[in-house]
């Protein structure tokens, strides 16, 4: 399977490497503030660096910060992929 | 004047405070927090000002106590240096305008700005100047440069004529955006070759890897230079200037009677025995300076430097999925590897914490399961004779209870514990000004806090021992102590003296001739059981009355357990 441009999926399923656009962040406000501080938020391009076994953490770029996010709040993060990669999970 | 430094976390803000201080540095909290800050003081002209170096913090809506202490400081403040991250304007920005929005007077210092040109970021600082309205000064903290600039512009701080203010954090981020349109541009550039080893550094297996070789790397250090100051600097100072000063004075006391038995202790074989003679200026500078003090200075040393190159959130990310299991998240590894220094900073740190669960669960599992520095240098002295094999049963062991208890503390406190959510900040090279400093304050702290309580404990025991309460006390311990650990009921008083100092209780086995298995024992039961008296106030501080006293029960419990398993197994 492959990932199109302009499918949204979430950071969680997103391939190391791969960038993207990001759309929303769905959860309660807390946590939509807590991601806005750190510089993610609607519209940020962002690039997935790497994750973690067992559903660990996954590493995320915006400009020049590395933000490591919890894999429940990655698949709250839903991003616009950028370009054709093959997709793994 | 009061001025304070402000920013995000990761911003160069101490390398810049220390080009700003210079020498007098004093750390403090916060008052009515456990929230650390440091202080010094800047030359104005004719005027000493206040310099604050204010906890990091991405916003002034606080979402922890850190940042909480952050805002209240901004309300007693005269003037604020806003440290901006050159490399991050984006994110760095958004606070610089809820700080605008505050009507302090403000100067922008523009930091890491020897990074931007290799990560191909240009920034037009005139234009950035005339956008916010406030002064703004490149600088590098690291290397000093640009600093005379920022003081030479300190009086032209200002709050920008009608400065606006955002209905919400939307309109405040657009505007943030429009900003950074106008004053960066970005060309392209080379991956630089340590962004490589940061990107391996949270990688699944190669982090794993990393995380091994630094631990291991950590470890051989901190043996390595506290050995050598040992057999190097104290070691010979005592053996060589202090012995013979101390033979002196014990000759002109008569060798013997009350006040050579307090000061001078016991002469075992006409000579002065470091470990065992038990007296004030003997044993008692003897233990915390010449065989704690070196391995202190040895492991914040490498603390500092694993602290300022930006390793410990990248553990805190490969640690993630275990710590979950204990009940903890990731960033509970940094509060932990603290605690391995002393207990009281590494419970404090519990505070980054989200979680009541969480703070529990990382303050009762540091107090049981993590030596201290001052501890560990004496187990390795002591028990380190018998052989290495043994020091690891006492480290295992303490490994063991540490992952069991939070595996049942995870099942049965009530209470949720929140995923990691951290930024990892780029690999930097150490500053070693800052490295330094911190070294100062923690060295100078243990100094002046842990002599006096090591000297009041010897006291202590010395009339203890005089009155003979201990020969009291041994036989109501006897049952726990003879049946259930296999201990000689002469080691209640170091058991005792544990709740004092763990490293002079420590000092106190040595004499009693114990064998390698009841050293193993005693030392874990040491480790683990109830905290020196200044882990004991702090724990008390943070967890309150009631999760204290469950704190205290589980420790009680789990030393009784561990000790009679291992009598049982070894």
């Amino acid at each position: 399977m492959t990932t199109h441009q302009g499918e949204q999926l979430t950071l969680a399923e997103m391939r190391s490497g791969q960038s993207g656009t990001v759309i929303e962040v769905l959860g309660g406000h807390g946590l939509v503030r807590r991601l806005e501080a750190l510089g993610i938020r609607p519209g940020k391009k962002v690039t997935k660096i790497s994750s973690t076994l067992f559903h660990g953490p996954v590493v995320l770029k915006a400009d020049n910060t590395q933000v490591a996010v919890g894999f429940g709040m990655a698949k709250k993060i839903i991003v616009q992929a950028d370009k054709y990669l093959p997709r793994t999970s | 004047m009061r001025i304070l430094l402000m920013g995000n976390p990761n911003v160069g803000k101490s390398a810049l405070f220390s080009r700003l201080t210079g020498t007098h540095i004093i750390a403090s909290n916060y008052p009515g927090t456990t929230v650390g800050f440091t202080k010094g003081y800047l030359r104005l002209g004719e005027e000493r000002a206040e310099l604050i170096d204010v906890p990091g913090t991405y916003t002034l809506e606080p979402s922890s106590k850190a940042e909480e202490v952050a805002v209240q400081m901004l309300r007693d403040g005269d003037l604020v240096i806003n440290v901006v991250d050159a490399t991050n304007l984006e994110r760095n920005l958004n606070l610089t305008l809820q700080l605008l929005e505050r009507q302090i007077p403000l100067i922008v210092a523009l930091n890491m700005w020897d990074d931007t040109r290799h990560r191909g970021i240009n920034i037009d600082v005139a234009k950035l100047e005339e956008l916010l309205g406030v002064p703004v000064v490149p600088t590098v903290g690291v290397t000093g440069q640009g600093i005379k600039e920022l003081v030479k512009r300190l009086p032209e701080a200002k709050v920008p004529k009608n400065a606006p203010t955002y209905a919400n954090n939307d309109e405040r981020w657009t505007r943030v955006g429009d900003i950074v349109r106008q004053v960066q541009s970005l060309s392209h550039r080379h991956h630089r070759w340590y962004e490589n080893l940061e990107d391996a550094s949270s990688h699944p297996v190669w982090g794993v890897v990393i995380a091994l070789l630094v631990l291991f790397a950590t470890f051989w250090f901190v043996r390595f230079v506290g050995e050598g100051i040992i057999s190097y600097v104290t070691g010979p100072f005592f053996q060589g200037l202090w012995t013979p000063l101390l033979m002196k004075l014990s000759l002109a006391l008569g060798g013997g009677g009350f006040w050579h038995n307090v000061l001078i202790g016991e002469l075992i074989g006409g000579e002065i025995n470091y470990s065992q003679s038990f007296g004030l200026l003997s044993t008692g500078l003897y233990i915390p300076l010449a065989a704690v003090l070196p391995y202190i200075i040895s492991f914040y040393l490498a603390l500092g430097i694993l602290e300022d190159v930006g390793y410990l959130p990248r553990l805190a990310v490969l640690m993630d999925t275990i710590m979950h299991r204990l009940g903890l998240h990731g960033y509970a590894i940094i509060p932990t590897i603290l605690g391995f220094g002393c207990n009281v900073p590494g419970i404090m740190a519990t505070r980054i914490l989200e979680s009541r669960k969480q703070r529990f669960i990382a303050a009762t599992l540091i107090s049981i399961g993590v030596p201290c520095a001052a501890l560990q240098a004496m187990i390795i002295g002591v028990v380190g004779k018998e052989g290495p094999g043994y020091v690891a049963m006492v480290y295992g062991s303490l490994f063991i209870s540490w992952v069991i208890i939070g595996l049942i503390l995870n099942r049965t406190v009530k209470g949720f514990n929140p995923e990691l959510l951290v930024e990892i900040p780029p690999y930097r090279w150490p500053p070693w000004r800052v490295i330094g400093e911190k070294l100062w304050l923690r060295v100078s702290g243990f100094i002046k806090e842990a002599l006096p309580i090591v000297l009041g404990a010897v006291l202590v025991v010395n009339i203890l021992y005089t009155l003979r309460v201990f020969n009291a006390l041994a036989d109501i311990a006897a049952p726990v102590l003879t049946g259930l650990w296999g201990l000689p009921k002469e080691s209640v008083v170091a058991i005792l003296v544990g709740f004092l100092r763990k490293d002079v209780a420590m000092g106190m086995l040595a004499p009693l001739t114990l064998t390698a298995k009841q050293l193993v024992i005693s030392s874990t039961v040491l480790a683990m059981f109830f905290p020196c008296v200044a882990t004991f106030v702090v724990l008390a501080r943070e967890l309150g009355a009631r999760d204290l006293f469950k704190s205290i029960g589980i420790m009680i419990v789990a030393v009784l357990i561990m000790g009679s398993l291992q009598n049982l197994v070894l």
